[in-house]
C-alpha cells in the first residue's frame, strides 16, 4: 500500500503503527438547526470504556491515544525507555491537563494531533504550545482530516509531518509546504517576521 | 458576491479607477461600500472570478480574508493622519497588523470570524469598542505610545459593548498581545454552534477576569519574543504614511462663499476640520435620496477618483458609515469641487443627520437576510427629503440591518432598526438609544416590531417626539439619554397596528 505520510518533504514509509481507538456509536447532536461536528475543547471523549478495550500491538514502534497509553503506563515503561512509544490526542483534549502527568514530553520520539474537521484550526494552537510553551523539539504529526490546505499552516505551527487523509494524493499536498516563500509574521519554522530577516 | 479588501479603507485613485473598471465590466456598474471599509460587488459570474482577481492584482488589490473565520479587514478611523483631534497615526499600526495578520499560520481557521479596529484620536470614529479587539491609542503620563485594548465587543445576534482587558499596553507588543487573545479564542472559543462562536460570548461566559488570566498566561511565553515590534519597522511603516506636500495657506477663504446657502450647508456637514490650517477633509455622501446606502456606481467611482486626482494627493478613504473621502481638500478649493462633485449626485449634505443611513444590502441582495432593507431606508429618505428640516433635527444616527447578522450595525444607531422574520412576513424592530464613539452603548428595544409600511411614519413620530422635548442645542442621543425611552414608546405605539 502506498503511504500517505510527509515527513521532510518526502512521502515515506511510516515506521509507527498507529493504533485507533475501537469505534463507538457518537449521539448525533444539533445546534443551531445544524449537526454539530466538532467536540468541545474538555468534552470527555474518548470515554474510559473505549480506553480500556483498546489493543496495541505488542512489539514495534505504536503510535497510542493518549489515555491509552496513561491507562497502561505501566506495563509499557520498558518500550516507553526504548524509545517505542508516541502518543496522540485530539484537538479537544486540552494538554494543559495532562502535561504534569506525562513528565518530560521530549521522551517520546512523536506526538500527534488528531484534527476530526478540517475547519478545526485548534490544532495550530495546539502545535504552537507544544512547541513554545511545552518545549516538545521531536517529530509532531497531524493525523485526521489533514488536506493540503492546512499542510503549510501546519508547518508553520510546529508541525514536522503530515499524515494526508486517505483519499486525498499526497504527491499534490506536498507541493503546499511551499506556498509561500517569505511569510510576515514569525512563526516555529521561521521565527522572526519578515521586517527582522529582509532589509528593505 | 465578491469582496474586495480596502486595508484600513486606504485607495489610490489608481485602484478606484481599477474599481469602476470591474465594476462595468463584471458586474452591473456599481460596488457597494461595505461597514468595514470594503467594496462588495453583488453580481460577478463565479467563473469570473479568477479574471477579476487577476485584474485586482494589477493594482495590489486582493479578496484575501475578507470571507471565513480568520483575521478580517483591519478597520480604522477615516481621517487617520489627517485630523485635528489625532495623538497617533493609527494607520502606522494598521499596517503592522494586517502584514502580521495576513496569511497568520495559527488563525487561518478559528472559531468565527475575527475583527480589529484601531483608534489614535480622541473622538473613536473606528467603534473599537463593538470589536472583536479594539485598540485605542494614546500617550501615558510619561508621554509613551500605549494602546487600551477592548475585547470581546461586537454587535451581530448578541450585542456586547467590549470589556477593557489591558488599560495600557506599550504599542511594541501589540502582536504578541493579540497572539495571546487570539490563541486562547481559538482553543476555547465554541465551534458547535455559529451564533455563539463569537470572542465575545467567551469572554462573557469565562468572564473578563478569567480570559485576561488565561491570555496573560499565554503572553508570558511569547512577550519580547521575535513578534515584537522596534523602532526601525515603525520608523519604516511611518515612512509610507508621510504627509503630502501640502501648501501654507493663511487666509480663510470659506468667507468669499458666505451667501451661496446650500454650499455653506455641505461645507458645515460634509467636511471635518484639518489638521493644517486651509484644508479640510471632504465626504462624498453615498446616502442621496433614492440611492441605496453605500452604492456608488462606476461612473461616480471615476469621479472621485478623478476629483482626487486634481483635489486630494490622488488618495480617498472609505468610512465605516460607508461614504467616500477625500482628506486633504484646500480650503480655497473647495467651491469648485462641489460645483464638480454635484454633478454625480455626491455632495448631499446629510453627513452625521438622519438620512446619513448606515445599511447592509438586506434581503434584496443577502441570502441571510429576513428582510429587505434598502426601500426602508429609501422609503425614510423620502420623507425627510427637505434638507432645511433634516439640519434642524441635526446630528441623528440611523443604522438599519436586514438581520440580526448586525452588518448595519443597529445596536449602535440613535435610531437603530432591525428586519425579522414573522411567518414568513418581513417586520422590522426600532431600537432607540444605541451610540458609537467613545460613551458607546446598545440601542433599546421599544415594542413589538412594524410594517414596512410604517416605517417612516415611526421615525417621523420618534423625531417628532425628540422636537417637542429637546433642550436648546441638545442632540437627539442626549434628548433620549435624558427622557429615557418611555415619552418615545407611548407616542410611536398610539393607534400602531405593531404587531407582537
Amino acid at each position: 500500500m502506498k503511504s500517505q505520510l510527509i515527513k521532510n518533504k518526502n512521502i515515506v514509509n511510516d515506521e509507527w503503527i498507529t493504533v485507533e481507538l475501537p469505534k463507538i456509536e457518537q449521539k448525533i447532536k444539533m445546534q443551531a438547526g445544524k449537526v454539530v461536528a466538532f467536540k468541545l475543547s474538555g468534552e470527555d471523549y474518548p470515554t474510559d470504556d473505549q480506553v480500556i478495550k483498546t489493543k496495541y500491538p505488542e512489539t514495534g514502534k505504536i503510535l497510542l491515544p493518549l489515555k491509552v497509553f496513561r491507562y497502561h503506563q505501566e506495563k509499557l515503561n520498558k518500550r516507553f525507555l526504548n524509545k517505542e512509544i508516541g502518543i496522540w490526542f485530539s484537538t479537544h483534549e486540552e494538554i494543559h491537563k495532562f502535561i504534569e502527568v506525562l513528565g518530560d514530553l521530549n521522551n517520546f520520539p512523536l506526538i500527534a494531533i488528531y484534527v476530526e474537521k478540517f475547519s478545526d484550526g485548534r490544532i495550530f494552537s495546539i502545535g504552537n504550545q507544544l512547541r513554545n510553551k511545552y518545549k516538545f523539539r521531536n517529530e509532531l504529526r497531524a493525523l485526521g482530516d489533514v488536506l493540503k490546505d492546512q499542510i503549510y499552516f501546519l508547518k508553520r505551527s510546529g508541525f514536522t509531518s503530515y499524515l494526508i487523509r486517505k483519499d486525498r494524493d499526497p504527491n499534490d499536498a506536498i507541493k503546499s509546504l511551499d506556498d509561500f516563500t517569505e511569510p510576515y509574521q514569525g512563526a516555529f519554522d521561521i521565527l522572526d517576521p519578515v521586517w527582522k530577516r529582509i532589509k528593505r | 458576491m465578491l469582496r474586495v479588501a480596502i486595508p484600513y479603507g486606504l485607495l489610490s485613485s489608481n485602484q478606484l479607477f481599477k474599481l469602476a473598471d470591474i465594476a462595468d465590466k463584471y458586474d452591473r456598474g456599481y460596488g457597494h461600500f461595505s461597514t468595514r471599509q470594503n467594496i462588495q460587488f453583488n453580481w460577478p459570474k463565479l467563473e469570473e472570478t479568477p479574471n477579476i482577481l487577476k485584474e485586482l492584482a494589477k493594482v495590489e488589490m486582493h479578496a484575501i480574508q475578507t470571507s471565513g473565520n480568520c483575521i478580517r479587514n483591519i478597520t480604522t478611523d477615516q481621517f487617520a493622519g489627517v485630523t485635528y483631534d489625532e495623538i497617533i497615526d493609527p494607520r502606522h499600526i494598521a499596517e503592522i497588523l494586517r502584514q502580521w495578520s495576513s496569511f497568520h499560520p495559527e488563525f487561518a481557521l478559528l472559531p468565527r470570524k475575527f475583527k480589529i479596529a484601531i483608534t489614535g484620536s480622541k473622538k473613536d470614529r473606528a467603534l473599537v469598542q463593538c470589536h472583536d479587539i479594539g485598540l485605542e491609542f494614546f500617550k501615558n503620563k510619561n508621554n509613551e505610545i500605549v494602546t487600551k485594548i477592548w475585547v470581546g465587543g461586537g454587535l451581530g445576534r448578541t450585542p456586547v459593548i467590549g470589556s477593557v482587558i489591558k488599560n495600557e499596553l506599550e504599542w511594541k507588543h501589540i502582536l504578541t498581545y493579540c497572539e495571546a487573545i487570539l490563541r486562547v479564542y481559538n482553543l476555547y472559543g465554541r465551534r458547535d454552534n455559529i451564533y455563539k462562536a463569537r470572542i465575545k460570548i467567551l469572554v462573557k461566559s469565562l468572564g473578563i477576569e478569567e480570559f485576561k488570566k488565561l491570555v496573560d498566561e499565554e503572553w508570558k511565553y511569547i512577550k519580547d519574543g521575535p513578534n515584537t515590534i522596534n523602532s526601525e519597522e515603525l520608523n519604516r511603516i511611518k515612512k509610507y504614511f508621510s504627509e503630502p506636500d501640502y501648501k501654507k495657506i493663511k487666509k480663510d477663504s470659506l468667507k468669499s462663499h458666505e451667501k451661496d446657502k446650500s454650499f455653506n450647508q455641505w461645507v458645515s456637514k460634509c467636511t471635518n476640520p484639518h489638521k493644517k490650517k486651509g484644508y479640510r477633509s471632504v465626504i462624498f455622501s453615498l446616502k442621496e435620496t433614492g440611492n441605496p446606502p453605500g452604492d456608488a456606481s462606476s461612473s461616480q467611482m471615476r469621479a472621485v477618483a478623478n476629483l482626487s486626482e486634481e483635489y486630494s494627493f490622488s488618495e480617498i478613504r472609505v468610512s465605516h458609515e460607508q461614504n467616500l473621502i477625500l482628506a486633504d481638500v484646500q480650503e480655497d478649493k473647495l467651491h469648485e469641487l462641489w460645483i464638480k462633485a454635484k454633478k454625480y449626485h455626491l455632495v448631499t449634505p446629510n453627513i452625521g443627520l438622519l438620512t446619513d443611513i448606515i445599511c447592509c444590502p438586506g434581503g434584496d441582495f443577502c441570502s441571510l437576510a429576513n428582510a429587505k432593507s434598502i426601500p426602508i431606508a429609501q422609503s425614510i429618505q423620502d420623507l425627510f427629503e427637505d434638507i432645511d428640516y433634516l439640519h434642524d433635527i441635526g446630528d441623528v444616527n440611523l443604522n438599519i440591518s436586514g438581520c440580526m447578522n448586525a452588518c448595519g450595525h443597529h445596536h449602535v444607531g440613535h435610531i437603530g432598526i432591525l428586519g425579522v422574520d414573522k411567518d414568513g412576513s418581513e417586520w422590522y424592530q426600532v431600537t432607540i438609544g444605541g451610540n458609537q464613539g467613545n460613551f458607546a452603548s446598545i440601542g433599546k428595544v421599544i415594542g413589538p416590531s412594524f410594517s414596512a409600511k410604517e416605517m417612516p411614519i415611526v421615525i417621523k413620530k420618534i423625531i417628532e417626539v425628540y422636537l417637542n422635548n429637546r433642550n436648546e442645542e441638545e442632540i437627539f442621543i442626549d434628548c433620549v439619554s435624558r427622557i429615557g425611552l418611555d415619552p418615545f414608546k407611548k407616542y410611536v405605539y398610539q393607534n400602531s397596528e405593531a404587531t407582537e
